[in-house]
């Protein structure tokens, strides 16, 4: 498959995961095309994370179809650091940062490059890096914090922090497990615009729970329940959905 | 977090330490008459130098569990290997001043009724062959072992056991006497290396002399690594290795680098002990002894590489003391050490220097605080 059989980049046909008996994702179908951002949501439960996990190849669906960048690459069949290097760089709801190193080595290896064993023992830090880091540093506001221990830094920062991992890998499609948590009102608000900046030139998918927070964004909404789509449409759209009123007050 | 320069402080005063080792001891013992109270008497010598062949298997446990959180309970099996590689060279250089005058085998083929050399004993006669083999030879199996385990995410506390079950599946191999490599007796009754007998003064100076060396290169090695931008990956692997493959790494090959030079060094560690005790056995792949070296960088201090190496001299020190004094008593020490360093200093010796630190830097902070407010 060399040539794009389809416009969207990222394509699920009808995923199903089945964990002893339990369907975290019951025939699921989604497309994301090019430099679109998508806002999902769901209650505790609707396979948010899984969806994310057989994108990012950590678990591999039951049955269906993963394809991306135009069907170009099937997801089922690689692992994570391989679908890593073609271009979709997620992060985690909890910030995973790597604790023991300081930010700017934490912003360093998250930056794209040759990522083999033998290129990183003769690879130094050279200027246009140091660049490049001091550029993402600086947009998610973090170069006073730049030597310091990762692990030593608020909850807040270590979310910038992998929000600038994220932008340092330049993927081409961004998974964004719930960013704003644990962050102030302003930082919320300043993550939305980062986001819709990013959502200009790449793709992005948000799984978010904070509804001010979505509202901000302004996008396309999927509304994912027991592992499939429930609706799809404008925020105003879904929430007047009696399915989704249903599903979210419990009646 | 560790320093980034290849040699930092701590490493200056260890390379030190190591070149006026190899100024002062063989200088105490060939230079000084046998009765001057400073003369370092001519066993203490090669039994000095296995201390700093310890060291270097310790610089290669601590590489790999230090800096990539393998744990590995079976280095003494790559130690061994590479011991078995010298001491199949020194075999074939005892020639015909054998028991049996046999030019060509070693007595205990001879012993065997073995009629010819087995192939695998072909070429170890060669010393450059018989080096190369001190590091391909672990190398080779570390890369099989690793590719196979790595690449189907075995780790922790699993790999631990099978890196144990490796070690034991050689130790009951060398057992054998089919393997022809002197089964239960081992190797042993060498005579000497490249023509100079290996009892002599200078012979064991040089032996000594060269463990310093390959001690030091190998430290600086694995500073290069660590300082790399491939040891960064090394530690973050270490402590998020899920969140490492996100990134784009495949952390299995990271593994298998790290661990297939971890071993080549404790090969070459290896190469070096079996001349200064003279004797290689099956004993060696035994499970305790990896396991004693787990506890040489416990001790020091896990992932401060110079706190493997300390910790290896300094627990072999006592051993040799306190198997002398209160034979009896040596695995019970031994085992308390375990539990006290793993309670108590989490970080080991070099843990401990460093928390002096530490105090130092708060209580003048402390000061500089209170100063004004006088």
């Amino acid at each position: 498959m060399d040539q794009k059989i389809s416009p969207e980049l990222l394509y699920l046909n009808d995923v199903s995961v089945v964990f002893d008996g339990f369907r975290a994702l019951n025939s699921l179908s989604l497309t994301i095309g090019e430099k679109e951002m998508r806002a999902i949501i769901g209650p505790n439960g609707a396979g948010k994370t899984t969806m994310m996990d057989v994108i990012t190849g950590k678990t591999r669906p039951t049955v269906g179809t993963a394809l991306f960048d135009g069907g170009v690459h099937d997801l089922t069949r690689l692992d994570e650091a391989t679908i890593a290097g073609l271009g979709i760089g997620r992060k985690f709801q909890t910030p995973t940062v790597i604790e023991n190193h300081d930010v700017e080595t934490n912003v360093e290896l998250a930056l794209k490059a040759d990522k083999g064993p033998f290129a990183k023992l003769f690879s130094r830090r050279t200027p246009q890096v140091q660049e490049r880091i001091d550029e993402i540093l600086e947009r998610v506001r973090l170069k006073n914090a730049r030597h310091r221990r990762a692990g030593d830094l608020s909850h807040g920062q270590k979310q910038w922090l992998e929000i600038g991992m994220l932008l340092a890998q330049e993927p081409k499609l961004l998974l964004v497990d719930e960013p704003a948590a644990g962050m102030t009102d302003a930082e919320t608000a300043d993550t939305a615009v980062l986001l819709r900046e990013i959502a200009e030139t790449r793709s992005v998918v948000v799984v978010e729970h904070d509804m001010i927070f979505v509202r901000d964004l302004d996008v396309k909404v999927t509304v994912l329940h027991e592992g499939s789509v429930l609706a799809e449409g404008s925020l105003d759209h879904v929430s007047s959905n009696e399915r989704v009123i249903e599903v979210y007050l419990g009646r | 977090m560790t320093s980034t320069r290849l040699i930092d402080f701590k490493g200056y005063v260890f390379l030190a330490v190591l070149v006026a080792a190899v100024v002062i001891v063989p200088g105490l013992n060939l230079l000084l008459p046998a009765d001057n109270p400073f003369h370092i008497p001519s066993y203490l010598v090669p039994l000095l130098g296995k201390y700093l062949t310890y060291a270097l298997l310790a610089l290669a446990v601590d590489l790999v569990w230090g800096y990539c959180g393998i744990l590995s309970l079976g280095h003494g099996a790559f130690f061994a290997l590479g011991g078995y590689a010298i001491g199949m060279h020194l075999m074939r250089e005892i020639g015909p001043r054998g028991v049996y005058a046999n030019p060509e085998l070693p007595d205990f083929m001879v012993f065997l009724n073995l009629k010819e050399l087995p192939v695998w004993w072909w070429g170890f006669d060669f010393f450059p062959y018989a080096a190369l083999m001190v590091l391909l030879v672990p190398g080779a199996l570390a890369f099989v072992f690793g590719w196979f385990a790595f690449r189907s995410r075995v780790t922790g506390v699993y790999l631990s056991i099978i890196t144990q079950a490796l070690t034991f599946a050689l130790l009951l191999a060398f057992f054998r006497n089919d393997m022809i490599m002197g089964g239960n007796n081992g190797l042993t009754d060498f005579k000497d290396i490249f023509g100079i007998p290996l009892q002599t003064q200078g012979m064991r100076a040089s032996l000594f002399a060269l463990s310093a060396l390959a001690l030091g290169l190998g430290y600086l090695l694995c500073r290069y690594i660590v300082t790399s931008n491939f040891g960064k990956v090394l530690v973050a692997v270490r402590d998020q290795e899920s969140r490492t493959r996100f990134l784009g790494y495949k952390v299995e090959n990271y593994k298998l680098v790290v661990w297939v030079i971890s071993a080549m060094m404790a090969g070459v560690a290896g190469a070096l002990y079996v001349p200064q005790v003279g004797i290689i056995n099956p004993g060696e792949f035994s499970p305790a002894n990896s396991i004693e070296a787990v506890i040489w960088v416990a001790v020091g201090g896990r992932g401060t590489l110079v706190g493997a190496a300390l910790g290896a001299v300094l627990v072999n020190f006592a051993k040799t003391w306190l198997t002398g004094a209160f034979p009896e008593l040596w695995l019970f020490a031994l085992g308390g050490l375990f539990v006290v360093v793993t309670l108590f200093l989490p970080k080991g010796i070099m843990g401990l220097i460093g928390s002096m630190d530490s105090v130092k830097a708060w209580t003048t902070r402390r000061r500089a605080v209170a100063k004004p407010a006088e």
